[in-house]
């Protein structure tokens, strides 16, 4: 029999729908690997195999009945922490929200679960998902399964969805949830050799997503190949009245119209992306993306993105600002911990609180957000950052009318060894250099694995669309995927 | 523009975070070098350009003047909204004492 781990969201649908396995034994079989990795890895900050199972024998009965099993009939997934589910702890790995059992469940979570998916886990990720490491987490770092050639260090997953892409890489679940905020799901998978795409801002609903900073948080799927992800993004996505921001527009049929033919297609290379000093494997690598664009058919230019070395200090007052207003909400009071010294008034409870509440990053990002945003300084920073933010996003709209996606690498290296940034926040912020300027912009962009560096490590290639064009971001990825044959997997030690 | 060990304890007070003496000696230098970093967008030229408001063009919608139009979302939930609250009593969320 087929080993059911190795297979995607797409085999598994398939495969429960033709009778050839059941849902259950899927279930039973991802739930073993969790469990299995959960010491070595802690890709999950809880596992939740009652629900996996629960969800797959509720598939397996509506075969049985001859019912239509839906999208993701019959997949089990893994859920970042934090999306809201509805009496599973969700603590977005911060010690603030530890033991909060959500009253409600997420949109996403529920478009997902209406498609016939189910809950292994939920998976570890950077405290409110400010990080690209995943050692910010309260709970734990997560390990990746990768290893340098030689070496038996421990790697970063990278972050903020570090959990879901280190489940992925190992097997521990076909598909998982991410969020992206200036690239938490891009530069994860590529850290992994998995894929994930971000959607246009406002496809995937922000309801019940702990929020960091909302007109850049946007969900999306990560799985092991382009098709997983198309699917998932649809069982993901669509119009949500209670998001403001929610896109009111149907949901397009992104599996069924997947191509990799590119013919009459122009690609887009951004001069301003080749950076001085940057790795040759990842030239390289961008190199040989192109070669594989040009074989798909699609012509390639030139293009310039002028404002490209201005994203990430823009984005690092944006998001800062957005989050310290955000996790304004943590008092408390009305949910998770609460610290009340003796003797202590509402003030002091407050900053008590928090203070034991909050990681160092989330605070240092809350104390840069407050100052941003203060009295005097608000138009000098948070104002001239959005205006930028302007220039950015025009950038890009002048570079469209030439072409129809971007191709990019998504990270400057390979993974980096846990600790190797951790005490440096610049260095830290300078891994999202790729990926920021397209959340700025709110446009859609993907990670697909694309080789391995000399070490053994694999690298990704980066895919802009233009706003709602996720069938481009996907069909250019596809082209990689086919050609880049990416088949590495961690060799197993866990 | 640099904060000081004064400045940054004011960020924390605003922002309702209690810091140590040592934690603010740490943060200092930490925030200055961020901040230093983040003032490169000085140089940009925005005398023309409107600040972003809406990344992706969308019209803000108003929705039907009807109670408890979501039940997930309308009231009559009271028992749920207090579900995680550190302190519940009689139906309220329960802080220290406000008022003498």
């Amino acid at each position: 029999m087929t080993e059911l781990t190795e297979l995607g969201v797409a085999a598994i649908r398939d495969g429960v729908k033709a009778g050839d396995f059941t849902a259950v034994e899927v279930a039973d079989a991802f739930n073993a690997n969790v469990a299995a990795a959960q010491e070595a890895l802690n890709a999950f900050i809880i596992a939740t195999p009652e629900k996996a199972t629960e969800a797959a024998k509720a598939t397996d009965a509506r075969r049985a009945a001859g019912e239509d099993l839906g999208k993701m009939g019959g997949v089990p997934i893994g859920m970042k922490d934090l999306f809201a589910t509805f009496d599973v702890q969700t603590t977005a790995a911060s010690h603030i929200l530890e033991g909060f059992k959500p009253q409600y469940e997420s949109t996403v979570s529920q478009n997902l679960w209406n498609a016939g998916a189910g809950m292994l886990g939920k998976l570890n990720l950077d405290q409110f998902a400010m990080g690209s490491s995943n050692e910010t987490s309260y709970f734990g770092n997560v390990i990746s399964p990768w290893r340098k050639a030689g070496s038996n260090a421990p790697l970063a997953p990278g972050g903020s969805s570090g959990g879901s892409s280190a489940a992925l890489a190992a097997r521990l679940c076909p598909a998982a949830t991410g969020t992206d905020t200036g690239g938490s799901i891009r530069q994860p998978a590529a850290f992994t050799g998995t894929t994930g795409i971000k959607p246009t801002y406002g496809r995937c609903s922000r309801w019940g997503v702990v929020a960091f900073a909302s007109s850049l948080d946007q969900a999306g799927p990560m799985a092991r190949s382009t098709q997983d992800c198309a699917i998932m993004l649809e069982a993901m996505a669509g119009f949500d009245p209670k998001d403001a921001t929610s896109l009111e527009l149907p949901v397009p049929n992104w599996e069924a119209l997947l191509s990799a033919d590119l013919s009459g297609k122009t690609v887009g290379i951004p001069r301003e992306y080749r950076m001085d000093g940057m790795d040759a494997e990842i030239v390289a690598l961008w190199d040989q993306g192109v070669a594989w664009l040009k074989d798909a058919g699609a012509k390639v230019i030139d293009i310039s993105l002028p404002h490209t070395k201005y994203a990430l200090p823009t984005y690092y007052i944006i998001a800062p600002a957005e989050a310290s207003s955000n996790l304004a909400r943590y008092d408390g009071v009305r949910y998770g911990l609460r610290d009340l010294p003796d003797g202590a008034n509402l003030q002091d409870m407050y900053a008590a609180t928090r203070a034991a509440g909050f990681g160092a990053e989330v605070k240092r990002r809350i104390l840069i957000g407050t100052y941003v945003l203060s009295a005097g300084f608000y138009d000098a920073y948070y104002t001239q950052a959005q205006k930028v933010r302007t220039l950015i996003s025009q950038d890009f709209a002048k570079a469209f009318e030439e072409c129809d996606v971007i191709l990019a690498p998504t990270t400057p290296t390979a993974a980096f060894a846990l600790g190797e940034n951790v005490d440096d926040p610049l260095s830290m912020y300078l891994n999202d250099v790729f990926s920021v300027p397209a959340s700025l912009a709110g446009l859609p962009a993907m990670s697909v694995p694309a080789g391995l560096s000399k070490d053994g490590l694999p690298l990704g290639l980066q895919i802009i669309g233009k706003a709602f064009d996720e069938q481009g971001v996907l069909n250019a990825g596809l082209a990689i995927e086919q050609r880049a044959q990416f088949t590495a997997k961690p060799e197993k030690w866990w | 523009m640099s904060v000081d060990t004064a400045t940054v304890a004011k960020i924390a007070s605003l922002a309702r975070i209690k810091v140590s003496e040592s934690e603010l000696e740490a943060m200092v230098p930490e925030l200055n070098g961020i901040l230093a970093w983040v003032e490169q967008l000085g140089e940009v030229d925005t005398a023309n350009v409107e600040p972003m408001t809406a990344v992706i063009p969308n019209t803000l919608r108003l929705r039907d003047d009807v109670v408890d139009a979501d039940p997930l979302t309308g009231g009559g939930r009271r028992d749920a909204v207090l579900a995680n609250a550190p302190v519940a009593e009689h139906g309220f969320f329960g802080v220290p004492k406000v008022i003498e």
